[in-house]
This record gives structure tokens, C-alpha cells and sequence, in this order.
């Protein structure tokens, strides 16, 4: 008796839906063990996390507050992997989204105070679609493998953040505290719950329109024609290099508004820790949702979930809060290796007759 | 256990396969015996592939069974295909183009040591390249191969694992002449030691001459299946389709108009800036079409890749109704009215995992009715605009919305023939164009070319079959080398005068 996997004649619907929850559930499961080992009761300790992440009215607020930057880094991040062009430097874009809009808010001095938020979120974009940028452009011009540039420019981003909240940027009147001056109140994204801030509802604006348009325009089907068929794309008379720069600066952009809703809405500055690593559970995000824009806003907050359910578990449980990021780590083995099903499917073989 | 020479070495009974919308297979009962070729004939979508497909291991039966040497077996794998000593060329080639054609021949075996033997290995390769006469270099990579060298990869793969059934799928369809004779005399050494063959092809003559027995299959059904000796091209052709076919084109006579696409000195290099198309200049006017004859892999490609705006020109130039297109984007080329139906239909023709219908409209995505003027795509326009086409053409889907990766190979083909001839706007150019269709869509495909021409576009044909260009074609021009040999008119020459040119002599009006 031996298994083998056997070609489907056609890639299950049913199966692309409950592959990403199955992984869910065996990364809780492959989580249990690390759990178990470190002396914890695992049931219980994900239901801490769950109570700690959804239990109140307040601890959803936090999660929601989590889940606004990775919605908005997951929805560039699946843009760019919808083009096949591997895009792990959301980090590093969301980090300028941060630093542009820093700058505006910080040393703008002369904007009307009304327009310093618009202009402040519209810097931060500029500055992530310029980060995102220079990578495809090296791609689209040079061929210049992205996954390499992408993911070196997040370190150039998070160390040139540090020079300037230790450096120029630093607040006088800080203290020494790493971090830039406090932005005037009249730039901050306002509030609708507890930290919760406005940032959502454009985010799932944007993931609502970015469906659309993914779905239902010419940009939309060209998008899909290269993330499929590069050649037979180009052949069709689609400017691959003019797609993957447009995309990216898309991709870039949203990513770089994540970072500035990010300082607008909750730090209201740039200081020490902005690199939070949304940008690369934006990667699991993505491929959680299956790149599929409305998918990741339900993605973004169970992530989002995971991590404040995680750090509750440091103050009850006396674990790490790391706990949410390891079972989010752990996600990404069965998500892999469970899209292997939607194209193939497990036999139970008896015996071969040969 | 062996028994006379007409012994059974293989049989199937009552397979059925279905598919989302389809019966591909229905009950078909299927017999090889020892020795022999077996030609499998049937119209586009009749269910070929898929009944050799079950026989490889790569589809499971709904029902029916096998049975080799009359032990019943069951195939769950291609890895269970082989070690019954079965091995199929597909359709599609299964290459790793990345790969060298001594690893891409081992790759899959499962006794392989971790570290392979590399230097035993081409040993062997190369001692079954000299015993079938399949002439091939074991460290080439599988890019840097042309077709016809590419299946002598095939073939060598399936006798390094020691098949004893081999089921060739349509593999000569993108094989020069020459190389079908080839393929041919290679299938007969192996008939010499005890091999049997499985056969799949459209091209008539080459049932005659390659098999023993036919079988034809109509809407996934057995409706024949006889002795080769004593049929007729056309009692086969009519049995396939289920009607009379023709095997004639609707011409009108030949009047040239303006000149329409001029090339003027064009030379293109390859990456390494070896010269593959060497000064080349023609004219093809208004309702004319242009044949192109040669053997594959002679500047063709590159020939119609340049037009196409696909490759750089170094020098020379190319101009569409007087205005310059040398070097061009596809793009623009496209809105000057050019269609382009590729050689490589996987590869540049289609995007197989999207649906059928959107690969209709892959050309008229741009524009109204299909898209807005804001750019936002009519979802139902998308689909009666495809329906149409789907009727008009006789592509064989289940759904608008199937992927076009699961039609079969003809249909694929269908397709894509489709969309460029009901885009072409004054300019089409065709590579192999009845490549892979069965007789009766080959009749259609020949008719929409003309039918082009008769509405005054300026058509490339390049082709293989040389009867084809004389029946189609009004001026022939042979390549060899890159280089153009000569432009003859279609209705004067011959069969002799184009195997000239397409050896290397001048000819006509160079
Ligand atoms: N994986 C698949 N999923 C769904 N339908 C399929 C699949 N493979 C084949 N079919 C359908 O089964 C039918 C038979 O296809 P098949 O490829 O066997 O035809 P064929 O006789 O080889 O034709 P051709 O001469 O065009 O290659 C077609 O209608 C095709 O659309
Ligand atoms: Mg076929």
C-alpha cells in the first residue's frame, strides 16, 4: 500500500477555500506542541488569546487597530504577487509611508494645519511608492531579481529611519527619547474607538475598490494575463515593464499608507520600534487570502487577533508574547504545502499489478 | 507466456471518462497487439489524448478497466505507466526547459542514486541516440533546442525507460517533412524489437504510412476500427467527421492592390549576435497572401517575431501602409491592424488558466463594447461576443467559462485562431496555422485565410506542408538560413523547385 498524488482535471473551488483554513488549524495544532513543551495548556491558552484578542469591546478595538496597517500591506503586497513580481519589501515601504509622513507633519511648517493630514497620508504614499519603485524599475529595465532588492531595501529603510529618530529628526525636547518631535493635533487621523482610528475604513475602502478593480477593469485583466502568461502577454501587446512599474507603485503606495496612518493615527510621531514586521506578516496575509482582496480583510484581522491575542498571553499566562508570532510563522508550512492540493489530490493505492 | 506474433499486448474495455460537461471517453474498447502501430484518428476533442492520458497515468477511468498481456492492472501514476512499460509523448512537451537533455531524460526515475551517475548515464544516452539514429548532444539545454530536437529528447527519454508501448500524440504536428520520415524510420526500428506503438495524428498520409491498424473515435465514441490496408484518405476523413469533406478552397482570383507590408534590408541577430535573419526584403500587397516555405528553425520565427514587433531589428526597415514600424511595440502594431497567430501556441497564443471567453476578447479588451471608455470590462458583453465566436468557429467547450488549458489541443488552437482573424485589421500573420486541427477545422482555417485575403488584407503564411502553401498561398517564398532564397508565384511552381530553395538554391526573383 502507498499514497500518491494524482492530477485533478480541474482546480477545486472548494479546495482553495478550505486550504487556507485547514492550514489555519494545523498551525494551531503544530502550535499546541510548542505550547505543551514550554509547560502551558494549549486549549486554554488559545482561548486566552481569543478572549484576549475579541473577548471586549476594547480588546477588538486594539485588534482592529493591528489590523488596519496589515490590511493595508497585505492588499499591496497580493497586488504585487498577482503580477508574479515577489514583493517582500513591504516592511521597508511601509517604514517610508512613515518617515514621508513624519516629514510633512513635523517640518511642513507653513501648510494650513487642515491640510497637513491629506498632505501628510499623501506623502507617506508617495514615499512607498518610491520605495517600491526603484525595485521594479530594476526589474521592468534590467531584469534585477526582485525578491533580493526588495528585501535589502527593507534594511536600508528601517536603518535610515533609525539615523534620522536618533539623528536630525530627533526631538530636542525629548530627552533623548529616539523620536521625532509629537505631529501638531490637527494632523492626527482621528479616533472612533479606543485607539481605533479612521485608517480602517479607508483600508477597507481601498480593499473593496482594489477588487473592483482587479476584477472587472482593463488594468485588472492585464494584471492577470502577465501573472499567468508573461509571454503570451507581451505577445497580446501588453507593456509588461509599464505593468509591473504602475503595479508597484500601487503596491508600494498602499503599503507606504499603511506606515503613514501608522505615525497619523496612533504613535503620532516617527520614533524606535515603527518596523513592527506588518510588512511581512502582510506576505502570509496575502497568501492566506489567496490574493484575493476582500479575502484579506477578514485575513488582516484574525493576524491581527493573533497578535494581540499574544501579547494578553505575556500578562496572564506569563508566556511570551511572541506566541502569536510563532503560530503565525508556523501558518505559512500548510498554507504552502496545502496549495499543493488545489491541483492535486491524495489516492490510497493498494497494490499494482505490474 | 508468448504466444504468435498477433498476440494482445494491451487491451481496454468500456472506459468511460468524464469531465465537468463532457463524456470525453464513452465505453471505448481498444486493442494493441504485439508489434503493430495503431493509428487513433478523430476530430478535435474527440477524446484522443484523454483515452492515451489514462493509459499514462495521468487521468483515472470512471469506468472500464485494462488489462496488458491479459493480466488486469491498474494505472494510478505515470510511475505506474512506466514500470508497465508504457510511455507517452504528449501533446504539449513535458520538458524542464532550465535543464540539460541528459538530466530533463533521467529526471523522475525513481532508482536514481542521490548523486546521479552522470558520465554512465550520457554513456547510455548517447549509445541509444546512435541505435535509433536520434541525434542529440546529452549537455544541450532543453531551451536551446528546436522542436524536432526536442522530441528526439522525448522519444530517447521513453526508450531509456525501456518502454515497450510508446503513444506518440500528434508528434508530428510540429515536425518539418523530413523529420516525420525520420520519426517514421525510428518507429520502425523499434517495430523491428518487439515494440508496439500507439499512434494519434491528423495527416492522412502518414496513417497510411505508418500504421497497421486505425481507430477512430467521434465524440469520445469508437466509431471504427479496422485494417490500414484498404482504406482511403478520404473514406478515413469522412469517418471522422461524420460528412463529406472537401479537401477545397473558395479563391477568388488573385488581385493585388497597393503594397501593404514592405520589408526593406531587415537583419536581426540572436543574443549572441549571430545573424538569424540576414537582409531580408519583400513586399506582400493588399489581398495577397505570402507563403513562407522552409525547414522549421530556418529564420522563420524570427522572421515573423520582427514583423510583430517581438524582436529588434538591427538594421533595415519595415513599414505598414507607408508609415515606419521598424521596431515598434507589439501594441502599436496590433492598432495598426496587425493579427498574429504564434507558432508556440502554449507558450504566446494563449493564457491557459483563464476561461475561453476571456481569451476571445484578449484583442478587443481595449475598446468598446468589451470595455468602457473608463476602462471597466462588460461582463456580459465578454460572454455573447465569446458565445458567438465559440459558434461561429466551432470551438468544442463545455462553457465560455472553462479554462482554456482543458480543451483539447485543437480546440486551444481554435482559439486562438479565433480571436487574430476576427481582430485582423488589413494585416495577418499566420505560423502553422492548421497545426494539430483535425481535416475539417483545417478546411475552415484555410477558407478564413483566404477569406482575409478576399477582403484585401495582406496575409504571411508560414508553413510546413508544402501543399498547403500551393493551395492557399499566391506567392511562395522559401527560407534557408535566414536567408530568402526567392519569392515564386504558387500558381507556376512546384514541389521540386520549393525542395530546392528550401536546400539552399536561388530561385525566382530573389
Ligand atoms: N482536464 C480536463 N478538464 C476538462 N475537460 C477536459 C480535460 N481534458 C480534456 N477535456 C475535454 O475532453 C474532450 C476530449 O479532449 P481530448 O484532449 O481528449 O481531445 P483530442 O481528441 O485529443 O483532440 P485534439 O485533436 O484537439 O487534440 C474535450 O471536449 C476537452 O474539452
Ligand atoms: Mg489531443
Amino acid at each position: 500500500m502507498r499514497i500518491v498524488l494524482e492530477k485533478r482535471e480541474a482546480r477545486s473551488k472548494t479546495v482553495t477555500v478550505l486550504v487556507p483554513i485547514i492550514s489555519f488549524v494545523v498551525s494551531l495544532m503544530l502550535g499546541s506542541i510548542v505550547l505543551g513543551l514550554s509547560g502551558a495548556n494549549p486549549l486554554s491558552t488559545y482561548g486566552f488569546m481569543f478572549k484576549g484578542a475579541f473577548g471586549t469591546w476594547i480588546d477588538f478595538t486594539e485588534t482592529l487597530v493591528k489590523a488596519i496597517p496589515l490590511l493595508l500591506t497585505g492588499l499591496g503586497v497580493a497586488l504585487a504577487f498577482k503580477l508574479r513580481f515577489w514583493n517582500i519589501g513591504a516592511e521597508g515601504q511601509f517604514i517610508w509611508g512613515a518617515i514621508g509622513t513624519s516629514w510633512v507633519m513635523v517640518f511642513w511648517n507653513f501648510l494650513p494645519l487642515p491640510l497637513l493630514l491629506p498632505i501628510g497620508l499623501v506623502m507617506g504614499m508617495v514615499a512607498g511608492a518610491m520605495w517600491a519603485g526603484i525595485p521594479a524599475i530594476l526589474k521592468a529595465n534590467w531584469g534585477v531579481d526582485e525578491t533580493l532588492t526588495t528585501l535589502m531595501l527593507n534594511y536600508v529603510a528601517i536603518l535610515f529611519a533609525e539615523y534620522l529618530y536618533y539623528g536630525p529628526w530627533r526631538d530636542p525636547d525629548g530627552f533623548g527619547f529616539p523620536g521625532t518631535k509629537r505631529f501638531p493635533q490637527e494632523g492626527w487621523l482621528p479616533r472612533f474607538a479606543g485607539r481605533a482610528h479612521y485608517g480602517l475604513f479607508l483600508a477597507l475602502a481601498i480593499a473593496i475598490l482594489l477588487w473592483f478593480l482587479l476584477s472587472k477593469t482593463r488594468w485588472g485583466f492585464e494584471i492577470k494575463m502577465i501573472g499567468k502568461n508573461q509571454k503570451a502577454a507581451r505577445c497580446l501587446g501588453v507593456s509588461i515593464e509599464k505593468s509591473i512599474v504602475v503595479t508597484l507603485l500601487i503596491s508600494g503606495a498602499l503599503a507606504g499608507l499603511a506606515g503613514a496612518t501608522e505615525v497619523a493615527g496612533i504613535s503620532h510621531r516617527l520614533q524606535k520600534g515603527i518596523d513592527m514586521g506588518y510588512g511581512y506578516t502582510a506576505i502570509i496575509i496575502a497568501w492566506m487570502a489567496q490574493l484575493n482582496p476582500l479575502a484579506c480583510i477578514l485575513v488582516s484581522i484574525l493576524m491581527a487577533g493573533l497578535l494581540v491575542g499574544g501579547d494578553q498571553l505575556q500578562m496572564m499566562v506569563g508566556l511570551p508574547s511572541s506566541m502569536g508570532l510563532v503560530i503565525q510563522g508556523l501558518l505559512l508550512f500548510p498554507l504552502l504545502a496545502g496549495s499543493v492540493f488545489t491541483e492535486y489530490r491524495l489516492k490510497i493505492v493498494r497494490k499494482v499489478e505490474a | 507466456m508468448e504466444k504468435s506474433s498477433v498476440s494482445t499486448l494491451l487491451k481496454m474495455e468500456g472506459v468511460t471518462k468524464r469531465f465537468p460537461g463532457v463524456i470525453a471517453n464513452d465505453r471505448v474498447d481498444l486493442e494493441l497487439h504485439n508489434g503493430e502501430v495503431l493509428a487513433l484518428l478523430g476530430e478535435n476533442g474527440a477524446g484522443k489524448s484523454t483515452l492515451m492520458n489514462i493509459l499514462a497515468g495521468l487521468y483515472r477511468p470512471d469506468e472500464g478497466f485494462i488489462t496488458i498481456r491479459g493480466e488486469k492492472v491498474s494505472i494510478h501514476s505515470p510511475q505506474d505507466s512506466m514500470h508497465l512499460g508504457i510511455g507517452m509523448i504528449h501533446q504539449e512537451f513535458m520538458l524542464v526547459q532550465t535543464m540539460t537533455v541528459a538530466e530533463n531524460i533521467v529526471l523522475g526515475l525513481q532508482d536514481l542514486p542521490l548523486i546521479p551517475p552522470m558520465a554512465e548515464i550520457k554513456r547510455k544516452i548517447i549509445e541509444l541516440s546512435d541505435r535509433y539514429s536520434l541525434k542529440v548532444d546529452p549537455d544541450r539545454f532543453i531551451y536551446e533546442l528546436s522542436v524536432g530536437e526536442q522530441q528526439r529528447v522525448e522519444i530517447l527519454k521513453l526508450v531509456y525507460r525501456g518502454a515497450e508501448v510508446l503513444i506518440l500524440d500528434e508528434p508530428t504536428a510540429v515536425l518539418t517533412p523530413q523529420e516525420s520520415r525520420d520519426l517514421n524510420g525510428i518507429i520502425k526500428t523499434m517495430l523491428s524489437e518487439g515494440k508496439s506503438a500507439i499512434f494519434i495524428t491528423h495527416k492522412m498520409d502518414e496513417v497510411l504510412s505508418f500504421s497497421h491498424r486505425v481507430q477512430v473515435l467521434r465524440q469520445g465514441k469508437t466509431v471504427a476500427a479496422c485494417k490500414t490496408e484498404g482504406t482511403t484518405p478520404q473514406e478515413l476523413a469522412n469517418m471522422m467527421v461524420g460528412r463529406e469533406i472537401l479537401f477545397k478552397i473558395k479563391k477568388a482570383p488573385y488581385r493585388p492592390g497597393e503594397p501593404k507590408l514592405i520589408l526593406d534590408g531587415v537583419t536581426v541577430e540572436d543574443p549572441t549576435g549571430r545573424p538569424v535573419l540576414k537582409d531580408i526584403s519583400l513586399t506582400i500587397y493588399e489581398g495577397e497572401i505570402l507563403g513562407i516555405a522552409g525547414v522549421a528553425g530556418n529564420g522563420q520565427t524570427e522572421l515573423t517575431e520582427v514583423i510583430t514587433g517581438l524582436q529588434k531589428a538591427v538594421s533595415g526597415r519595415i513599414t505598414l501602409d507607408s508609415q515606419d514600424m521598424t521596431n515598434k511595440q507589439p501594441l502599436h502594431l496590433i492598432k495598426a491592424g496587425m493579427s498574429h497567430i504564434p507558432a508556440d501556441r502554449g507558450a504566446m497564443g494563449i493564457v491557459g488558466d483563464m476561461s475561453v471567453a476571456d481569451n476571445l476578447v484578449m484583442k478587443r479588451y481595449r475598446s468598446e463594447p468589451i470595455a468602457s471608455r473608463h476602462g471597466v470590462m462588460h461582463a456580459t458583453k465578454i460572454f455573447g461576443f465569446a458565445k458567438k465566436m465559440i459558434s461561429f468557429f466551432k470551438i468544442a467547450t463545455p462553457k465560455p467559462e472553462t479554462l482554456v488549458k482543458f480543451l483539447s489541443g485543437g480546440n486551444i488552437q481554435k482559439t486562438i485562431l479565433a480571436r487574430e482573424i476576427d481582430s485582423c485589421g488589413g494585416v495577418l500573420i499566420a505560423v502553422y496555422p492548421s497545426r494539430g486541427l483535425d481535416v475539417g477545422a483545417t478546411e475552415s482555417v484555410r477558407n478564413n485565410i483566404v477569406a482575409q485575403r478576399d477582403k484585401k488584407a495582406a496575409v504571411l503564411l508560414v508553413s510546413e506542408e508544402l501543399d498547403e502553401l500551393l493551395s492557399v498561398a499566391d506567392k511562395i517564398g522559401v527560407m534557408f538560413e535566414g536567408e530568402l532564397m526567392g519569392i515564386v508565384d504558387a500558381a507556376t511552381t512546384n514541389k521540386e523547385e520549393l525542395g530546392m530553395m528550401m536546400a539552399g538554391m536561388r530561385g525566382g526573383n530573389a
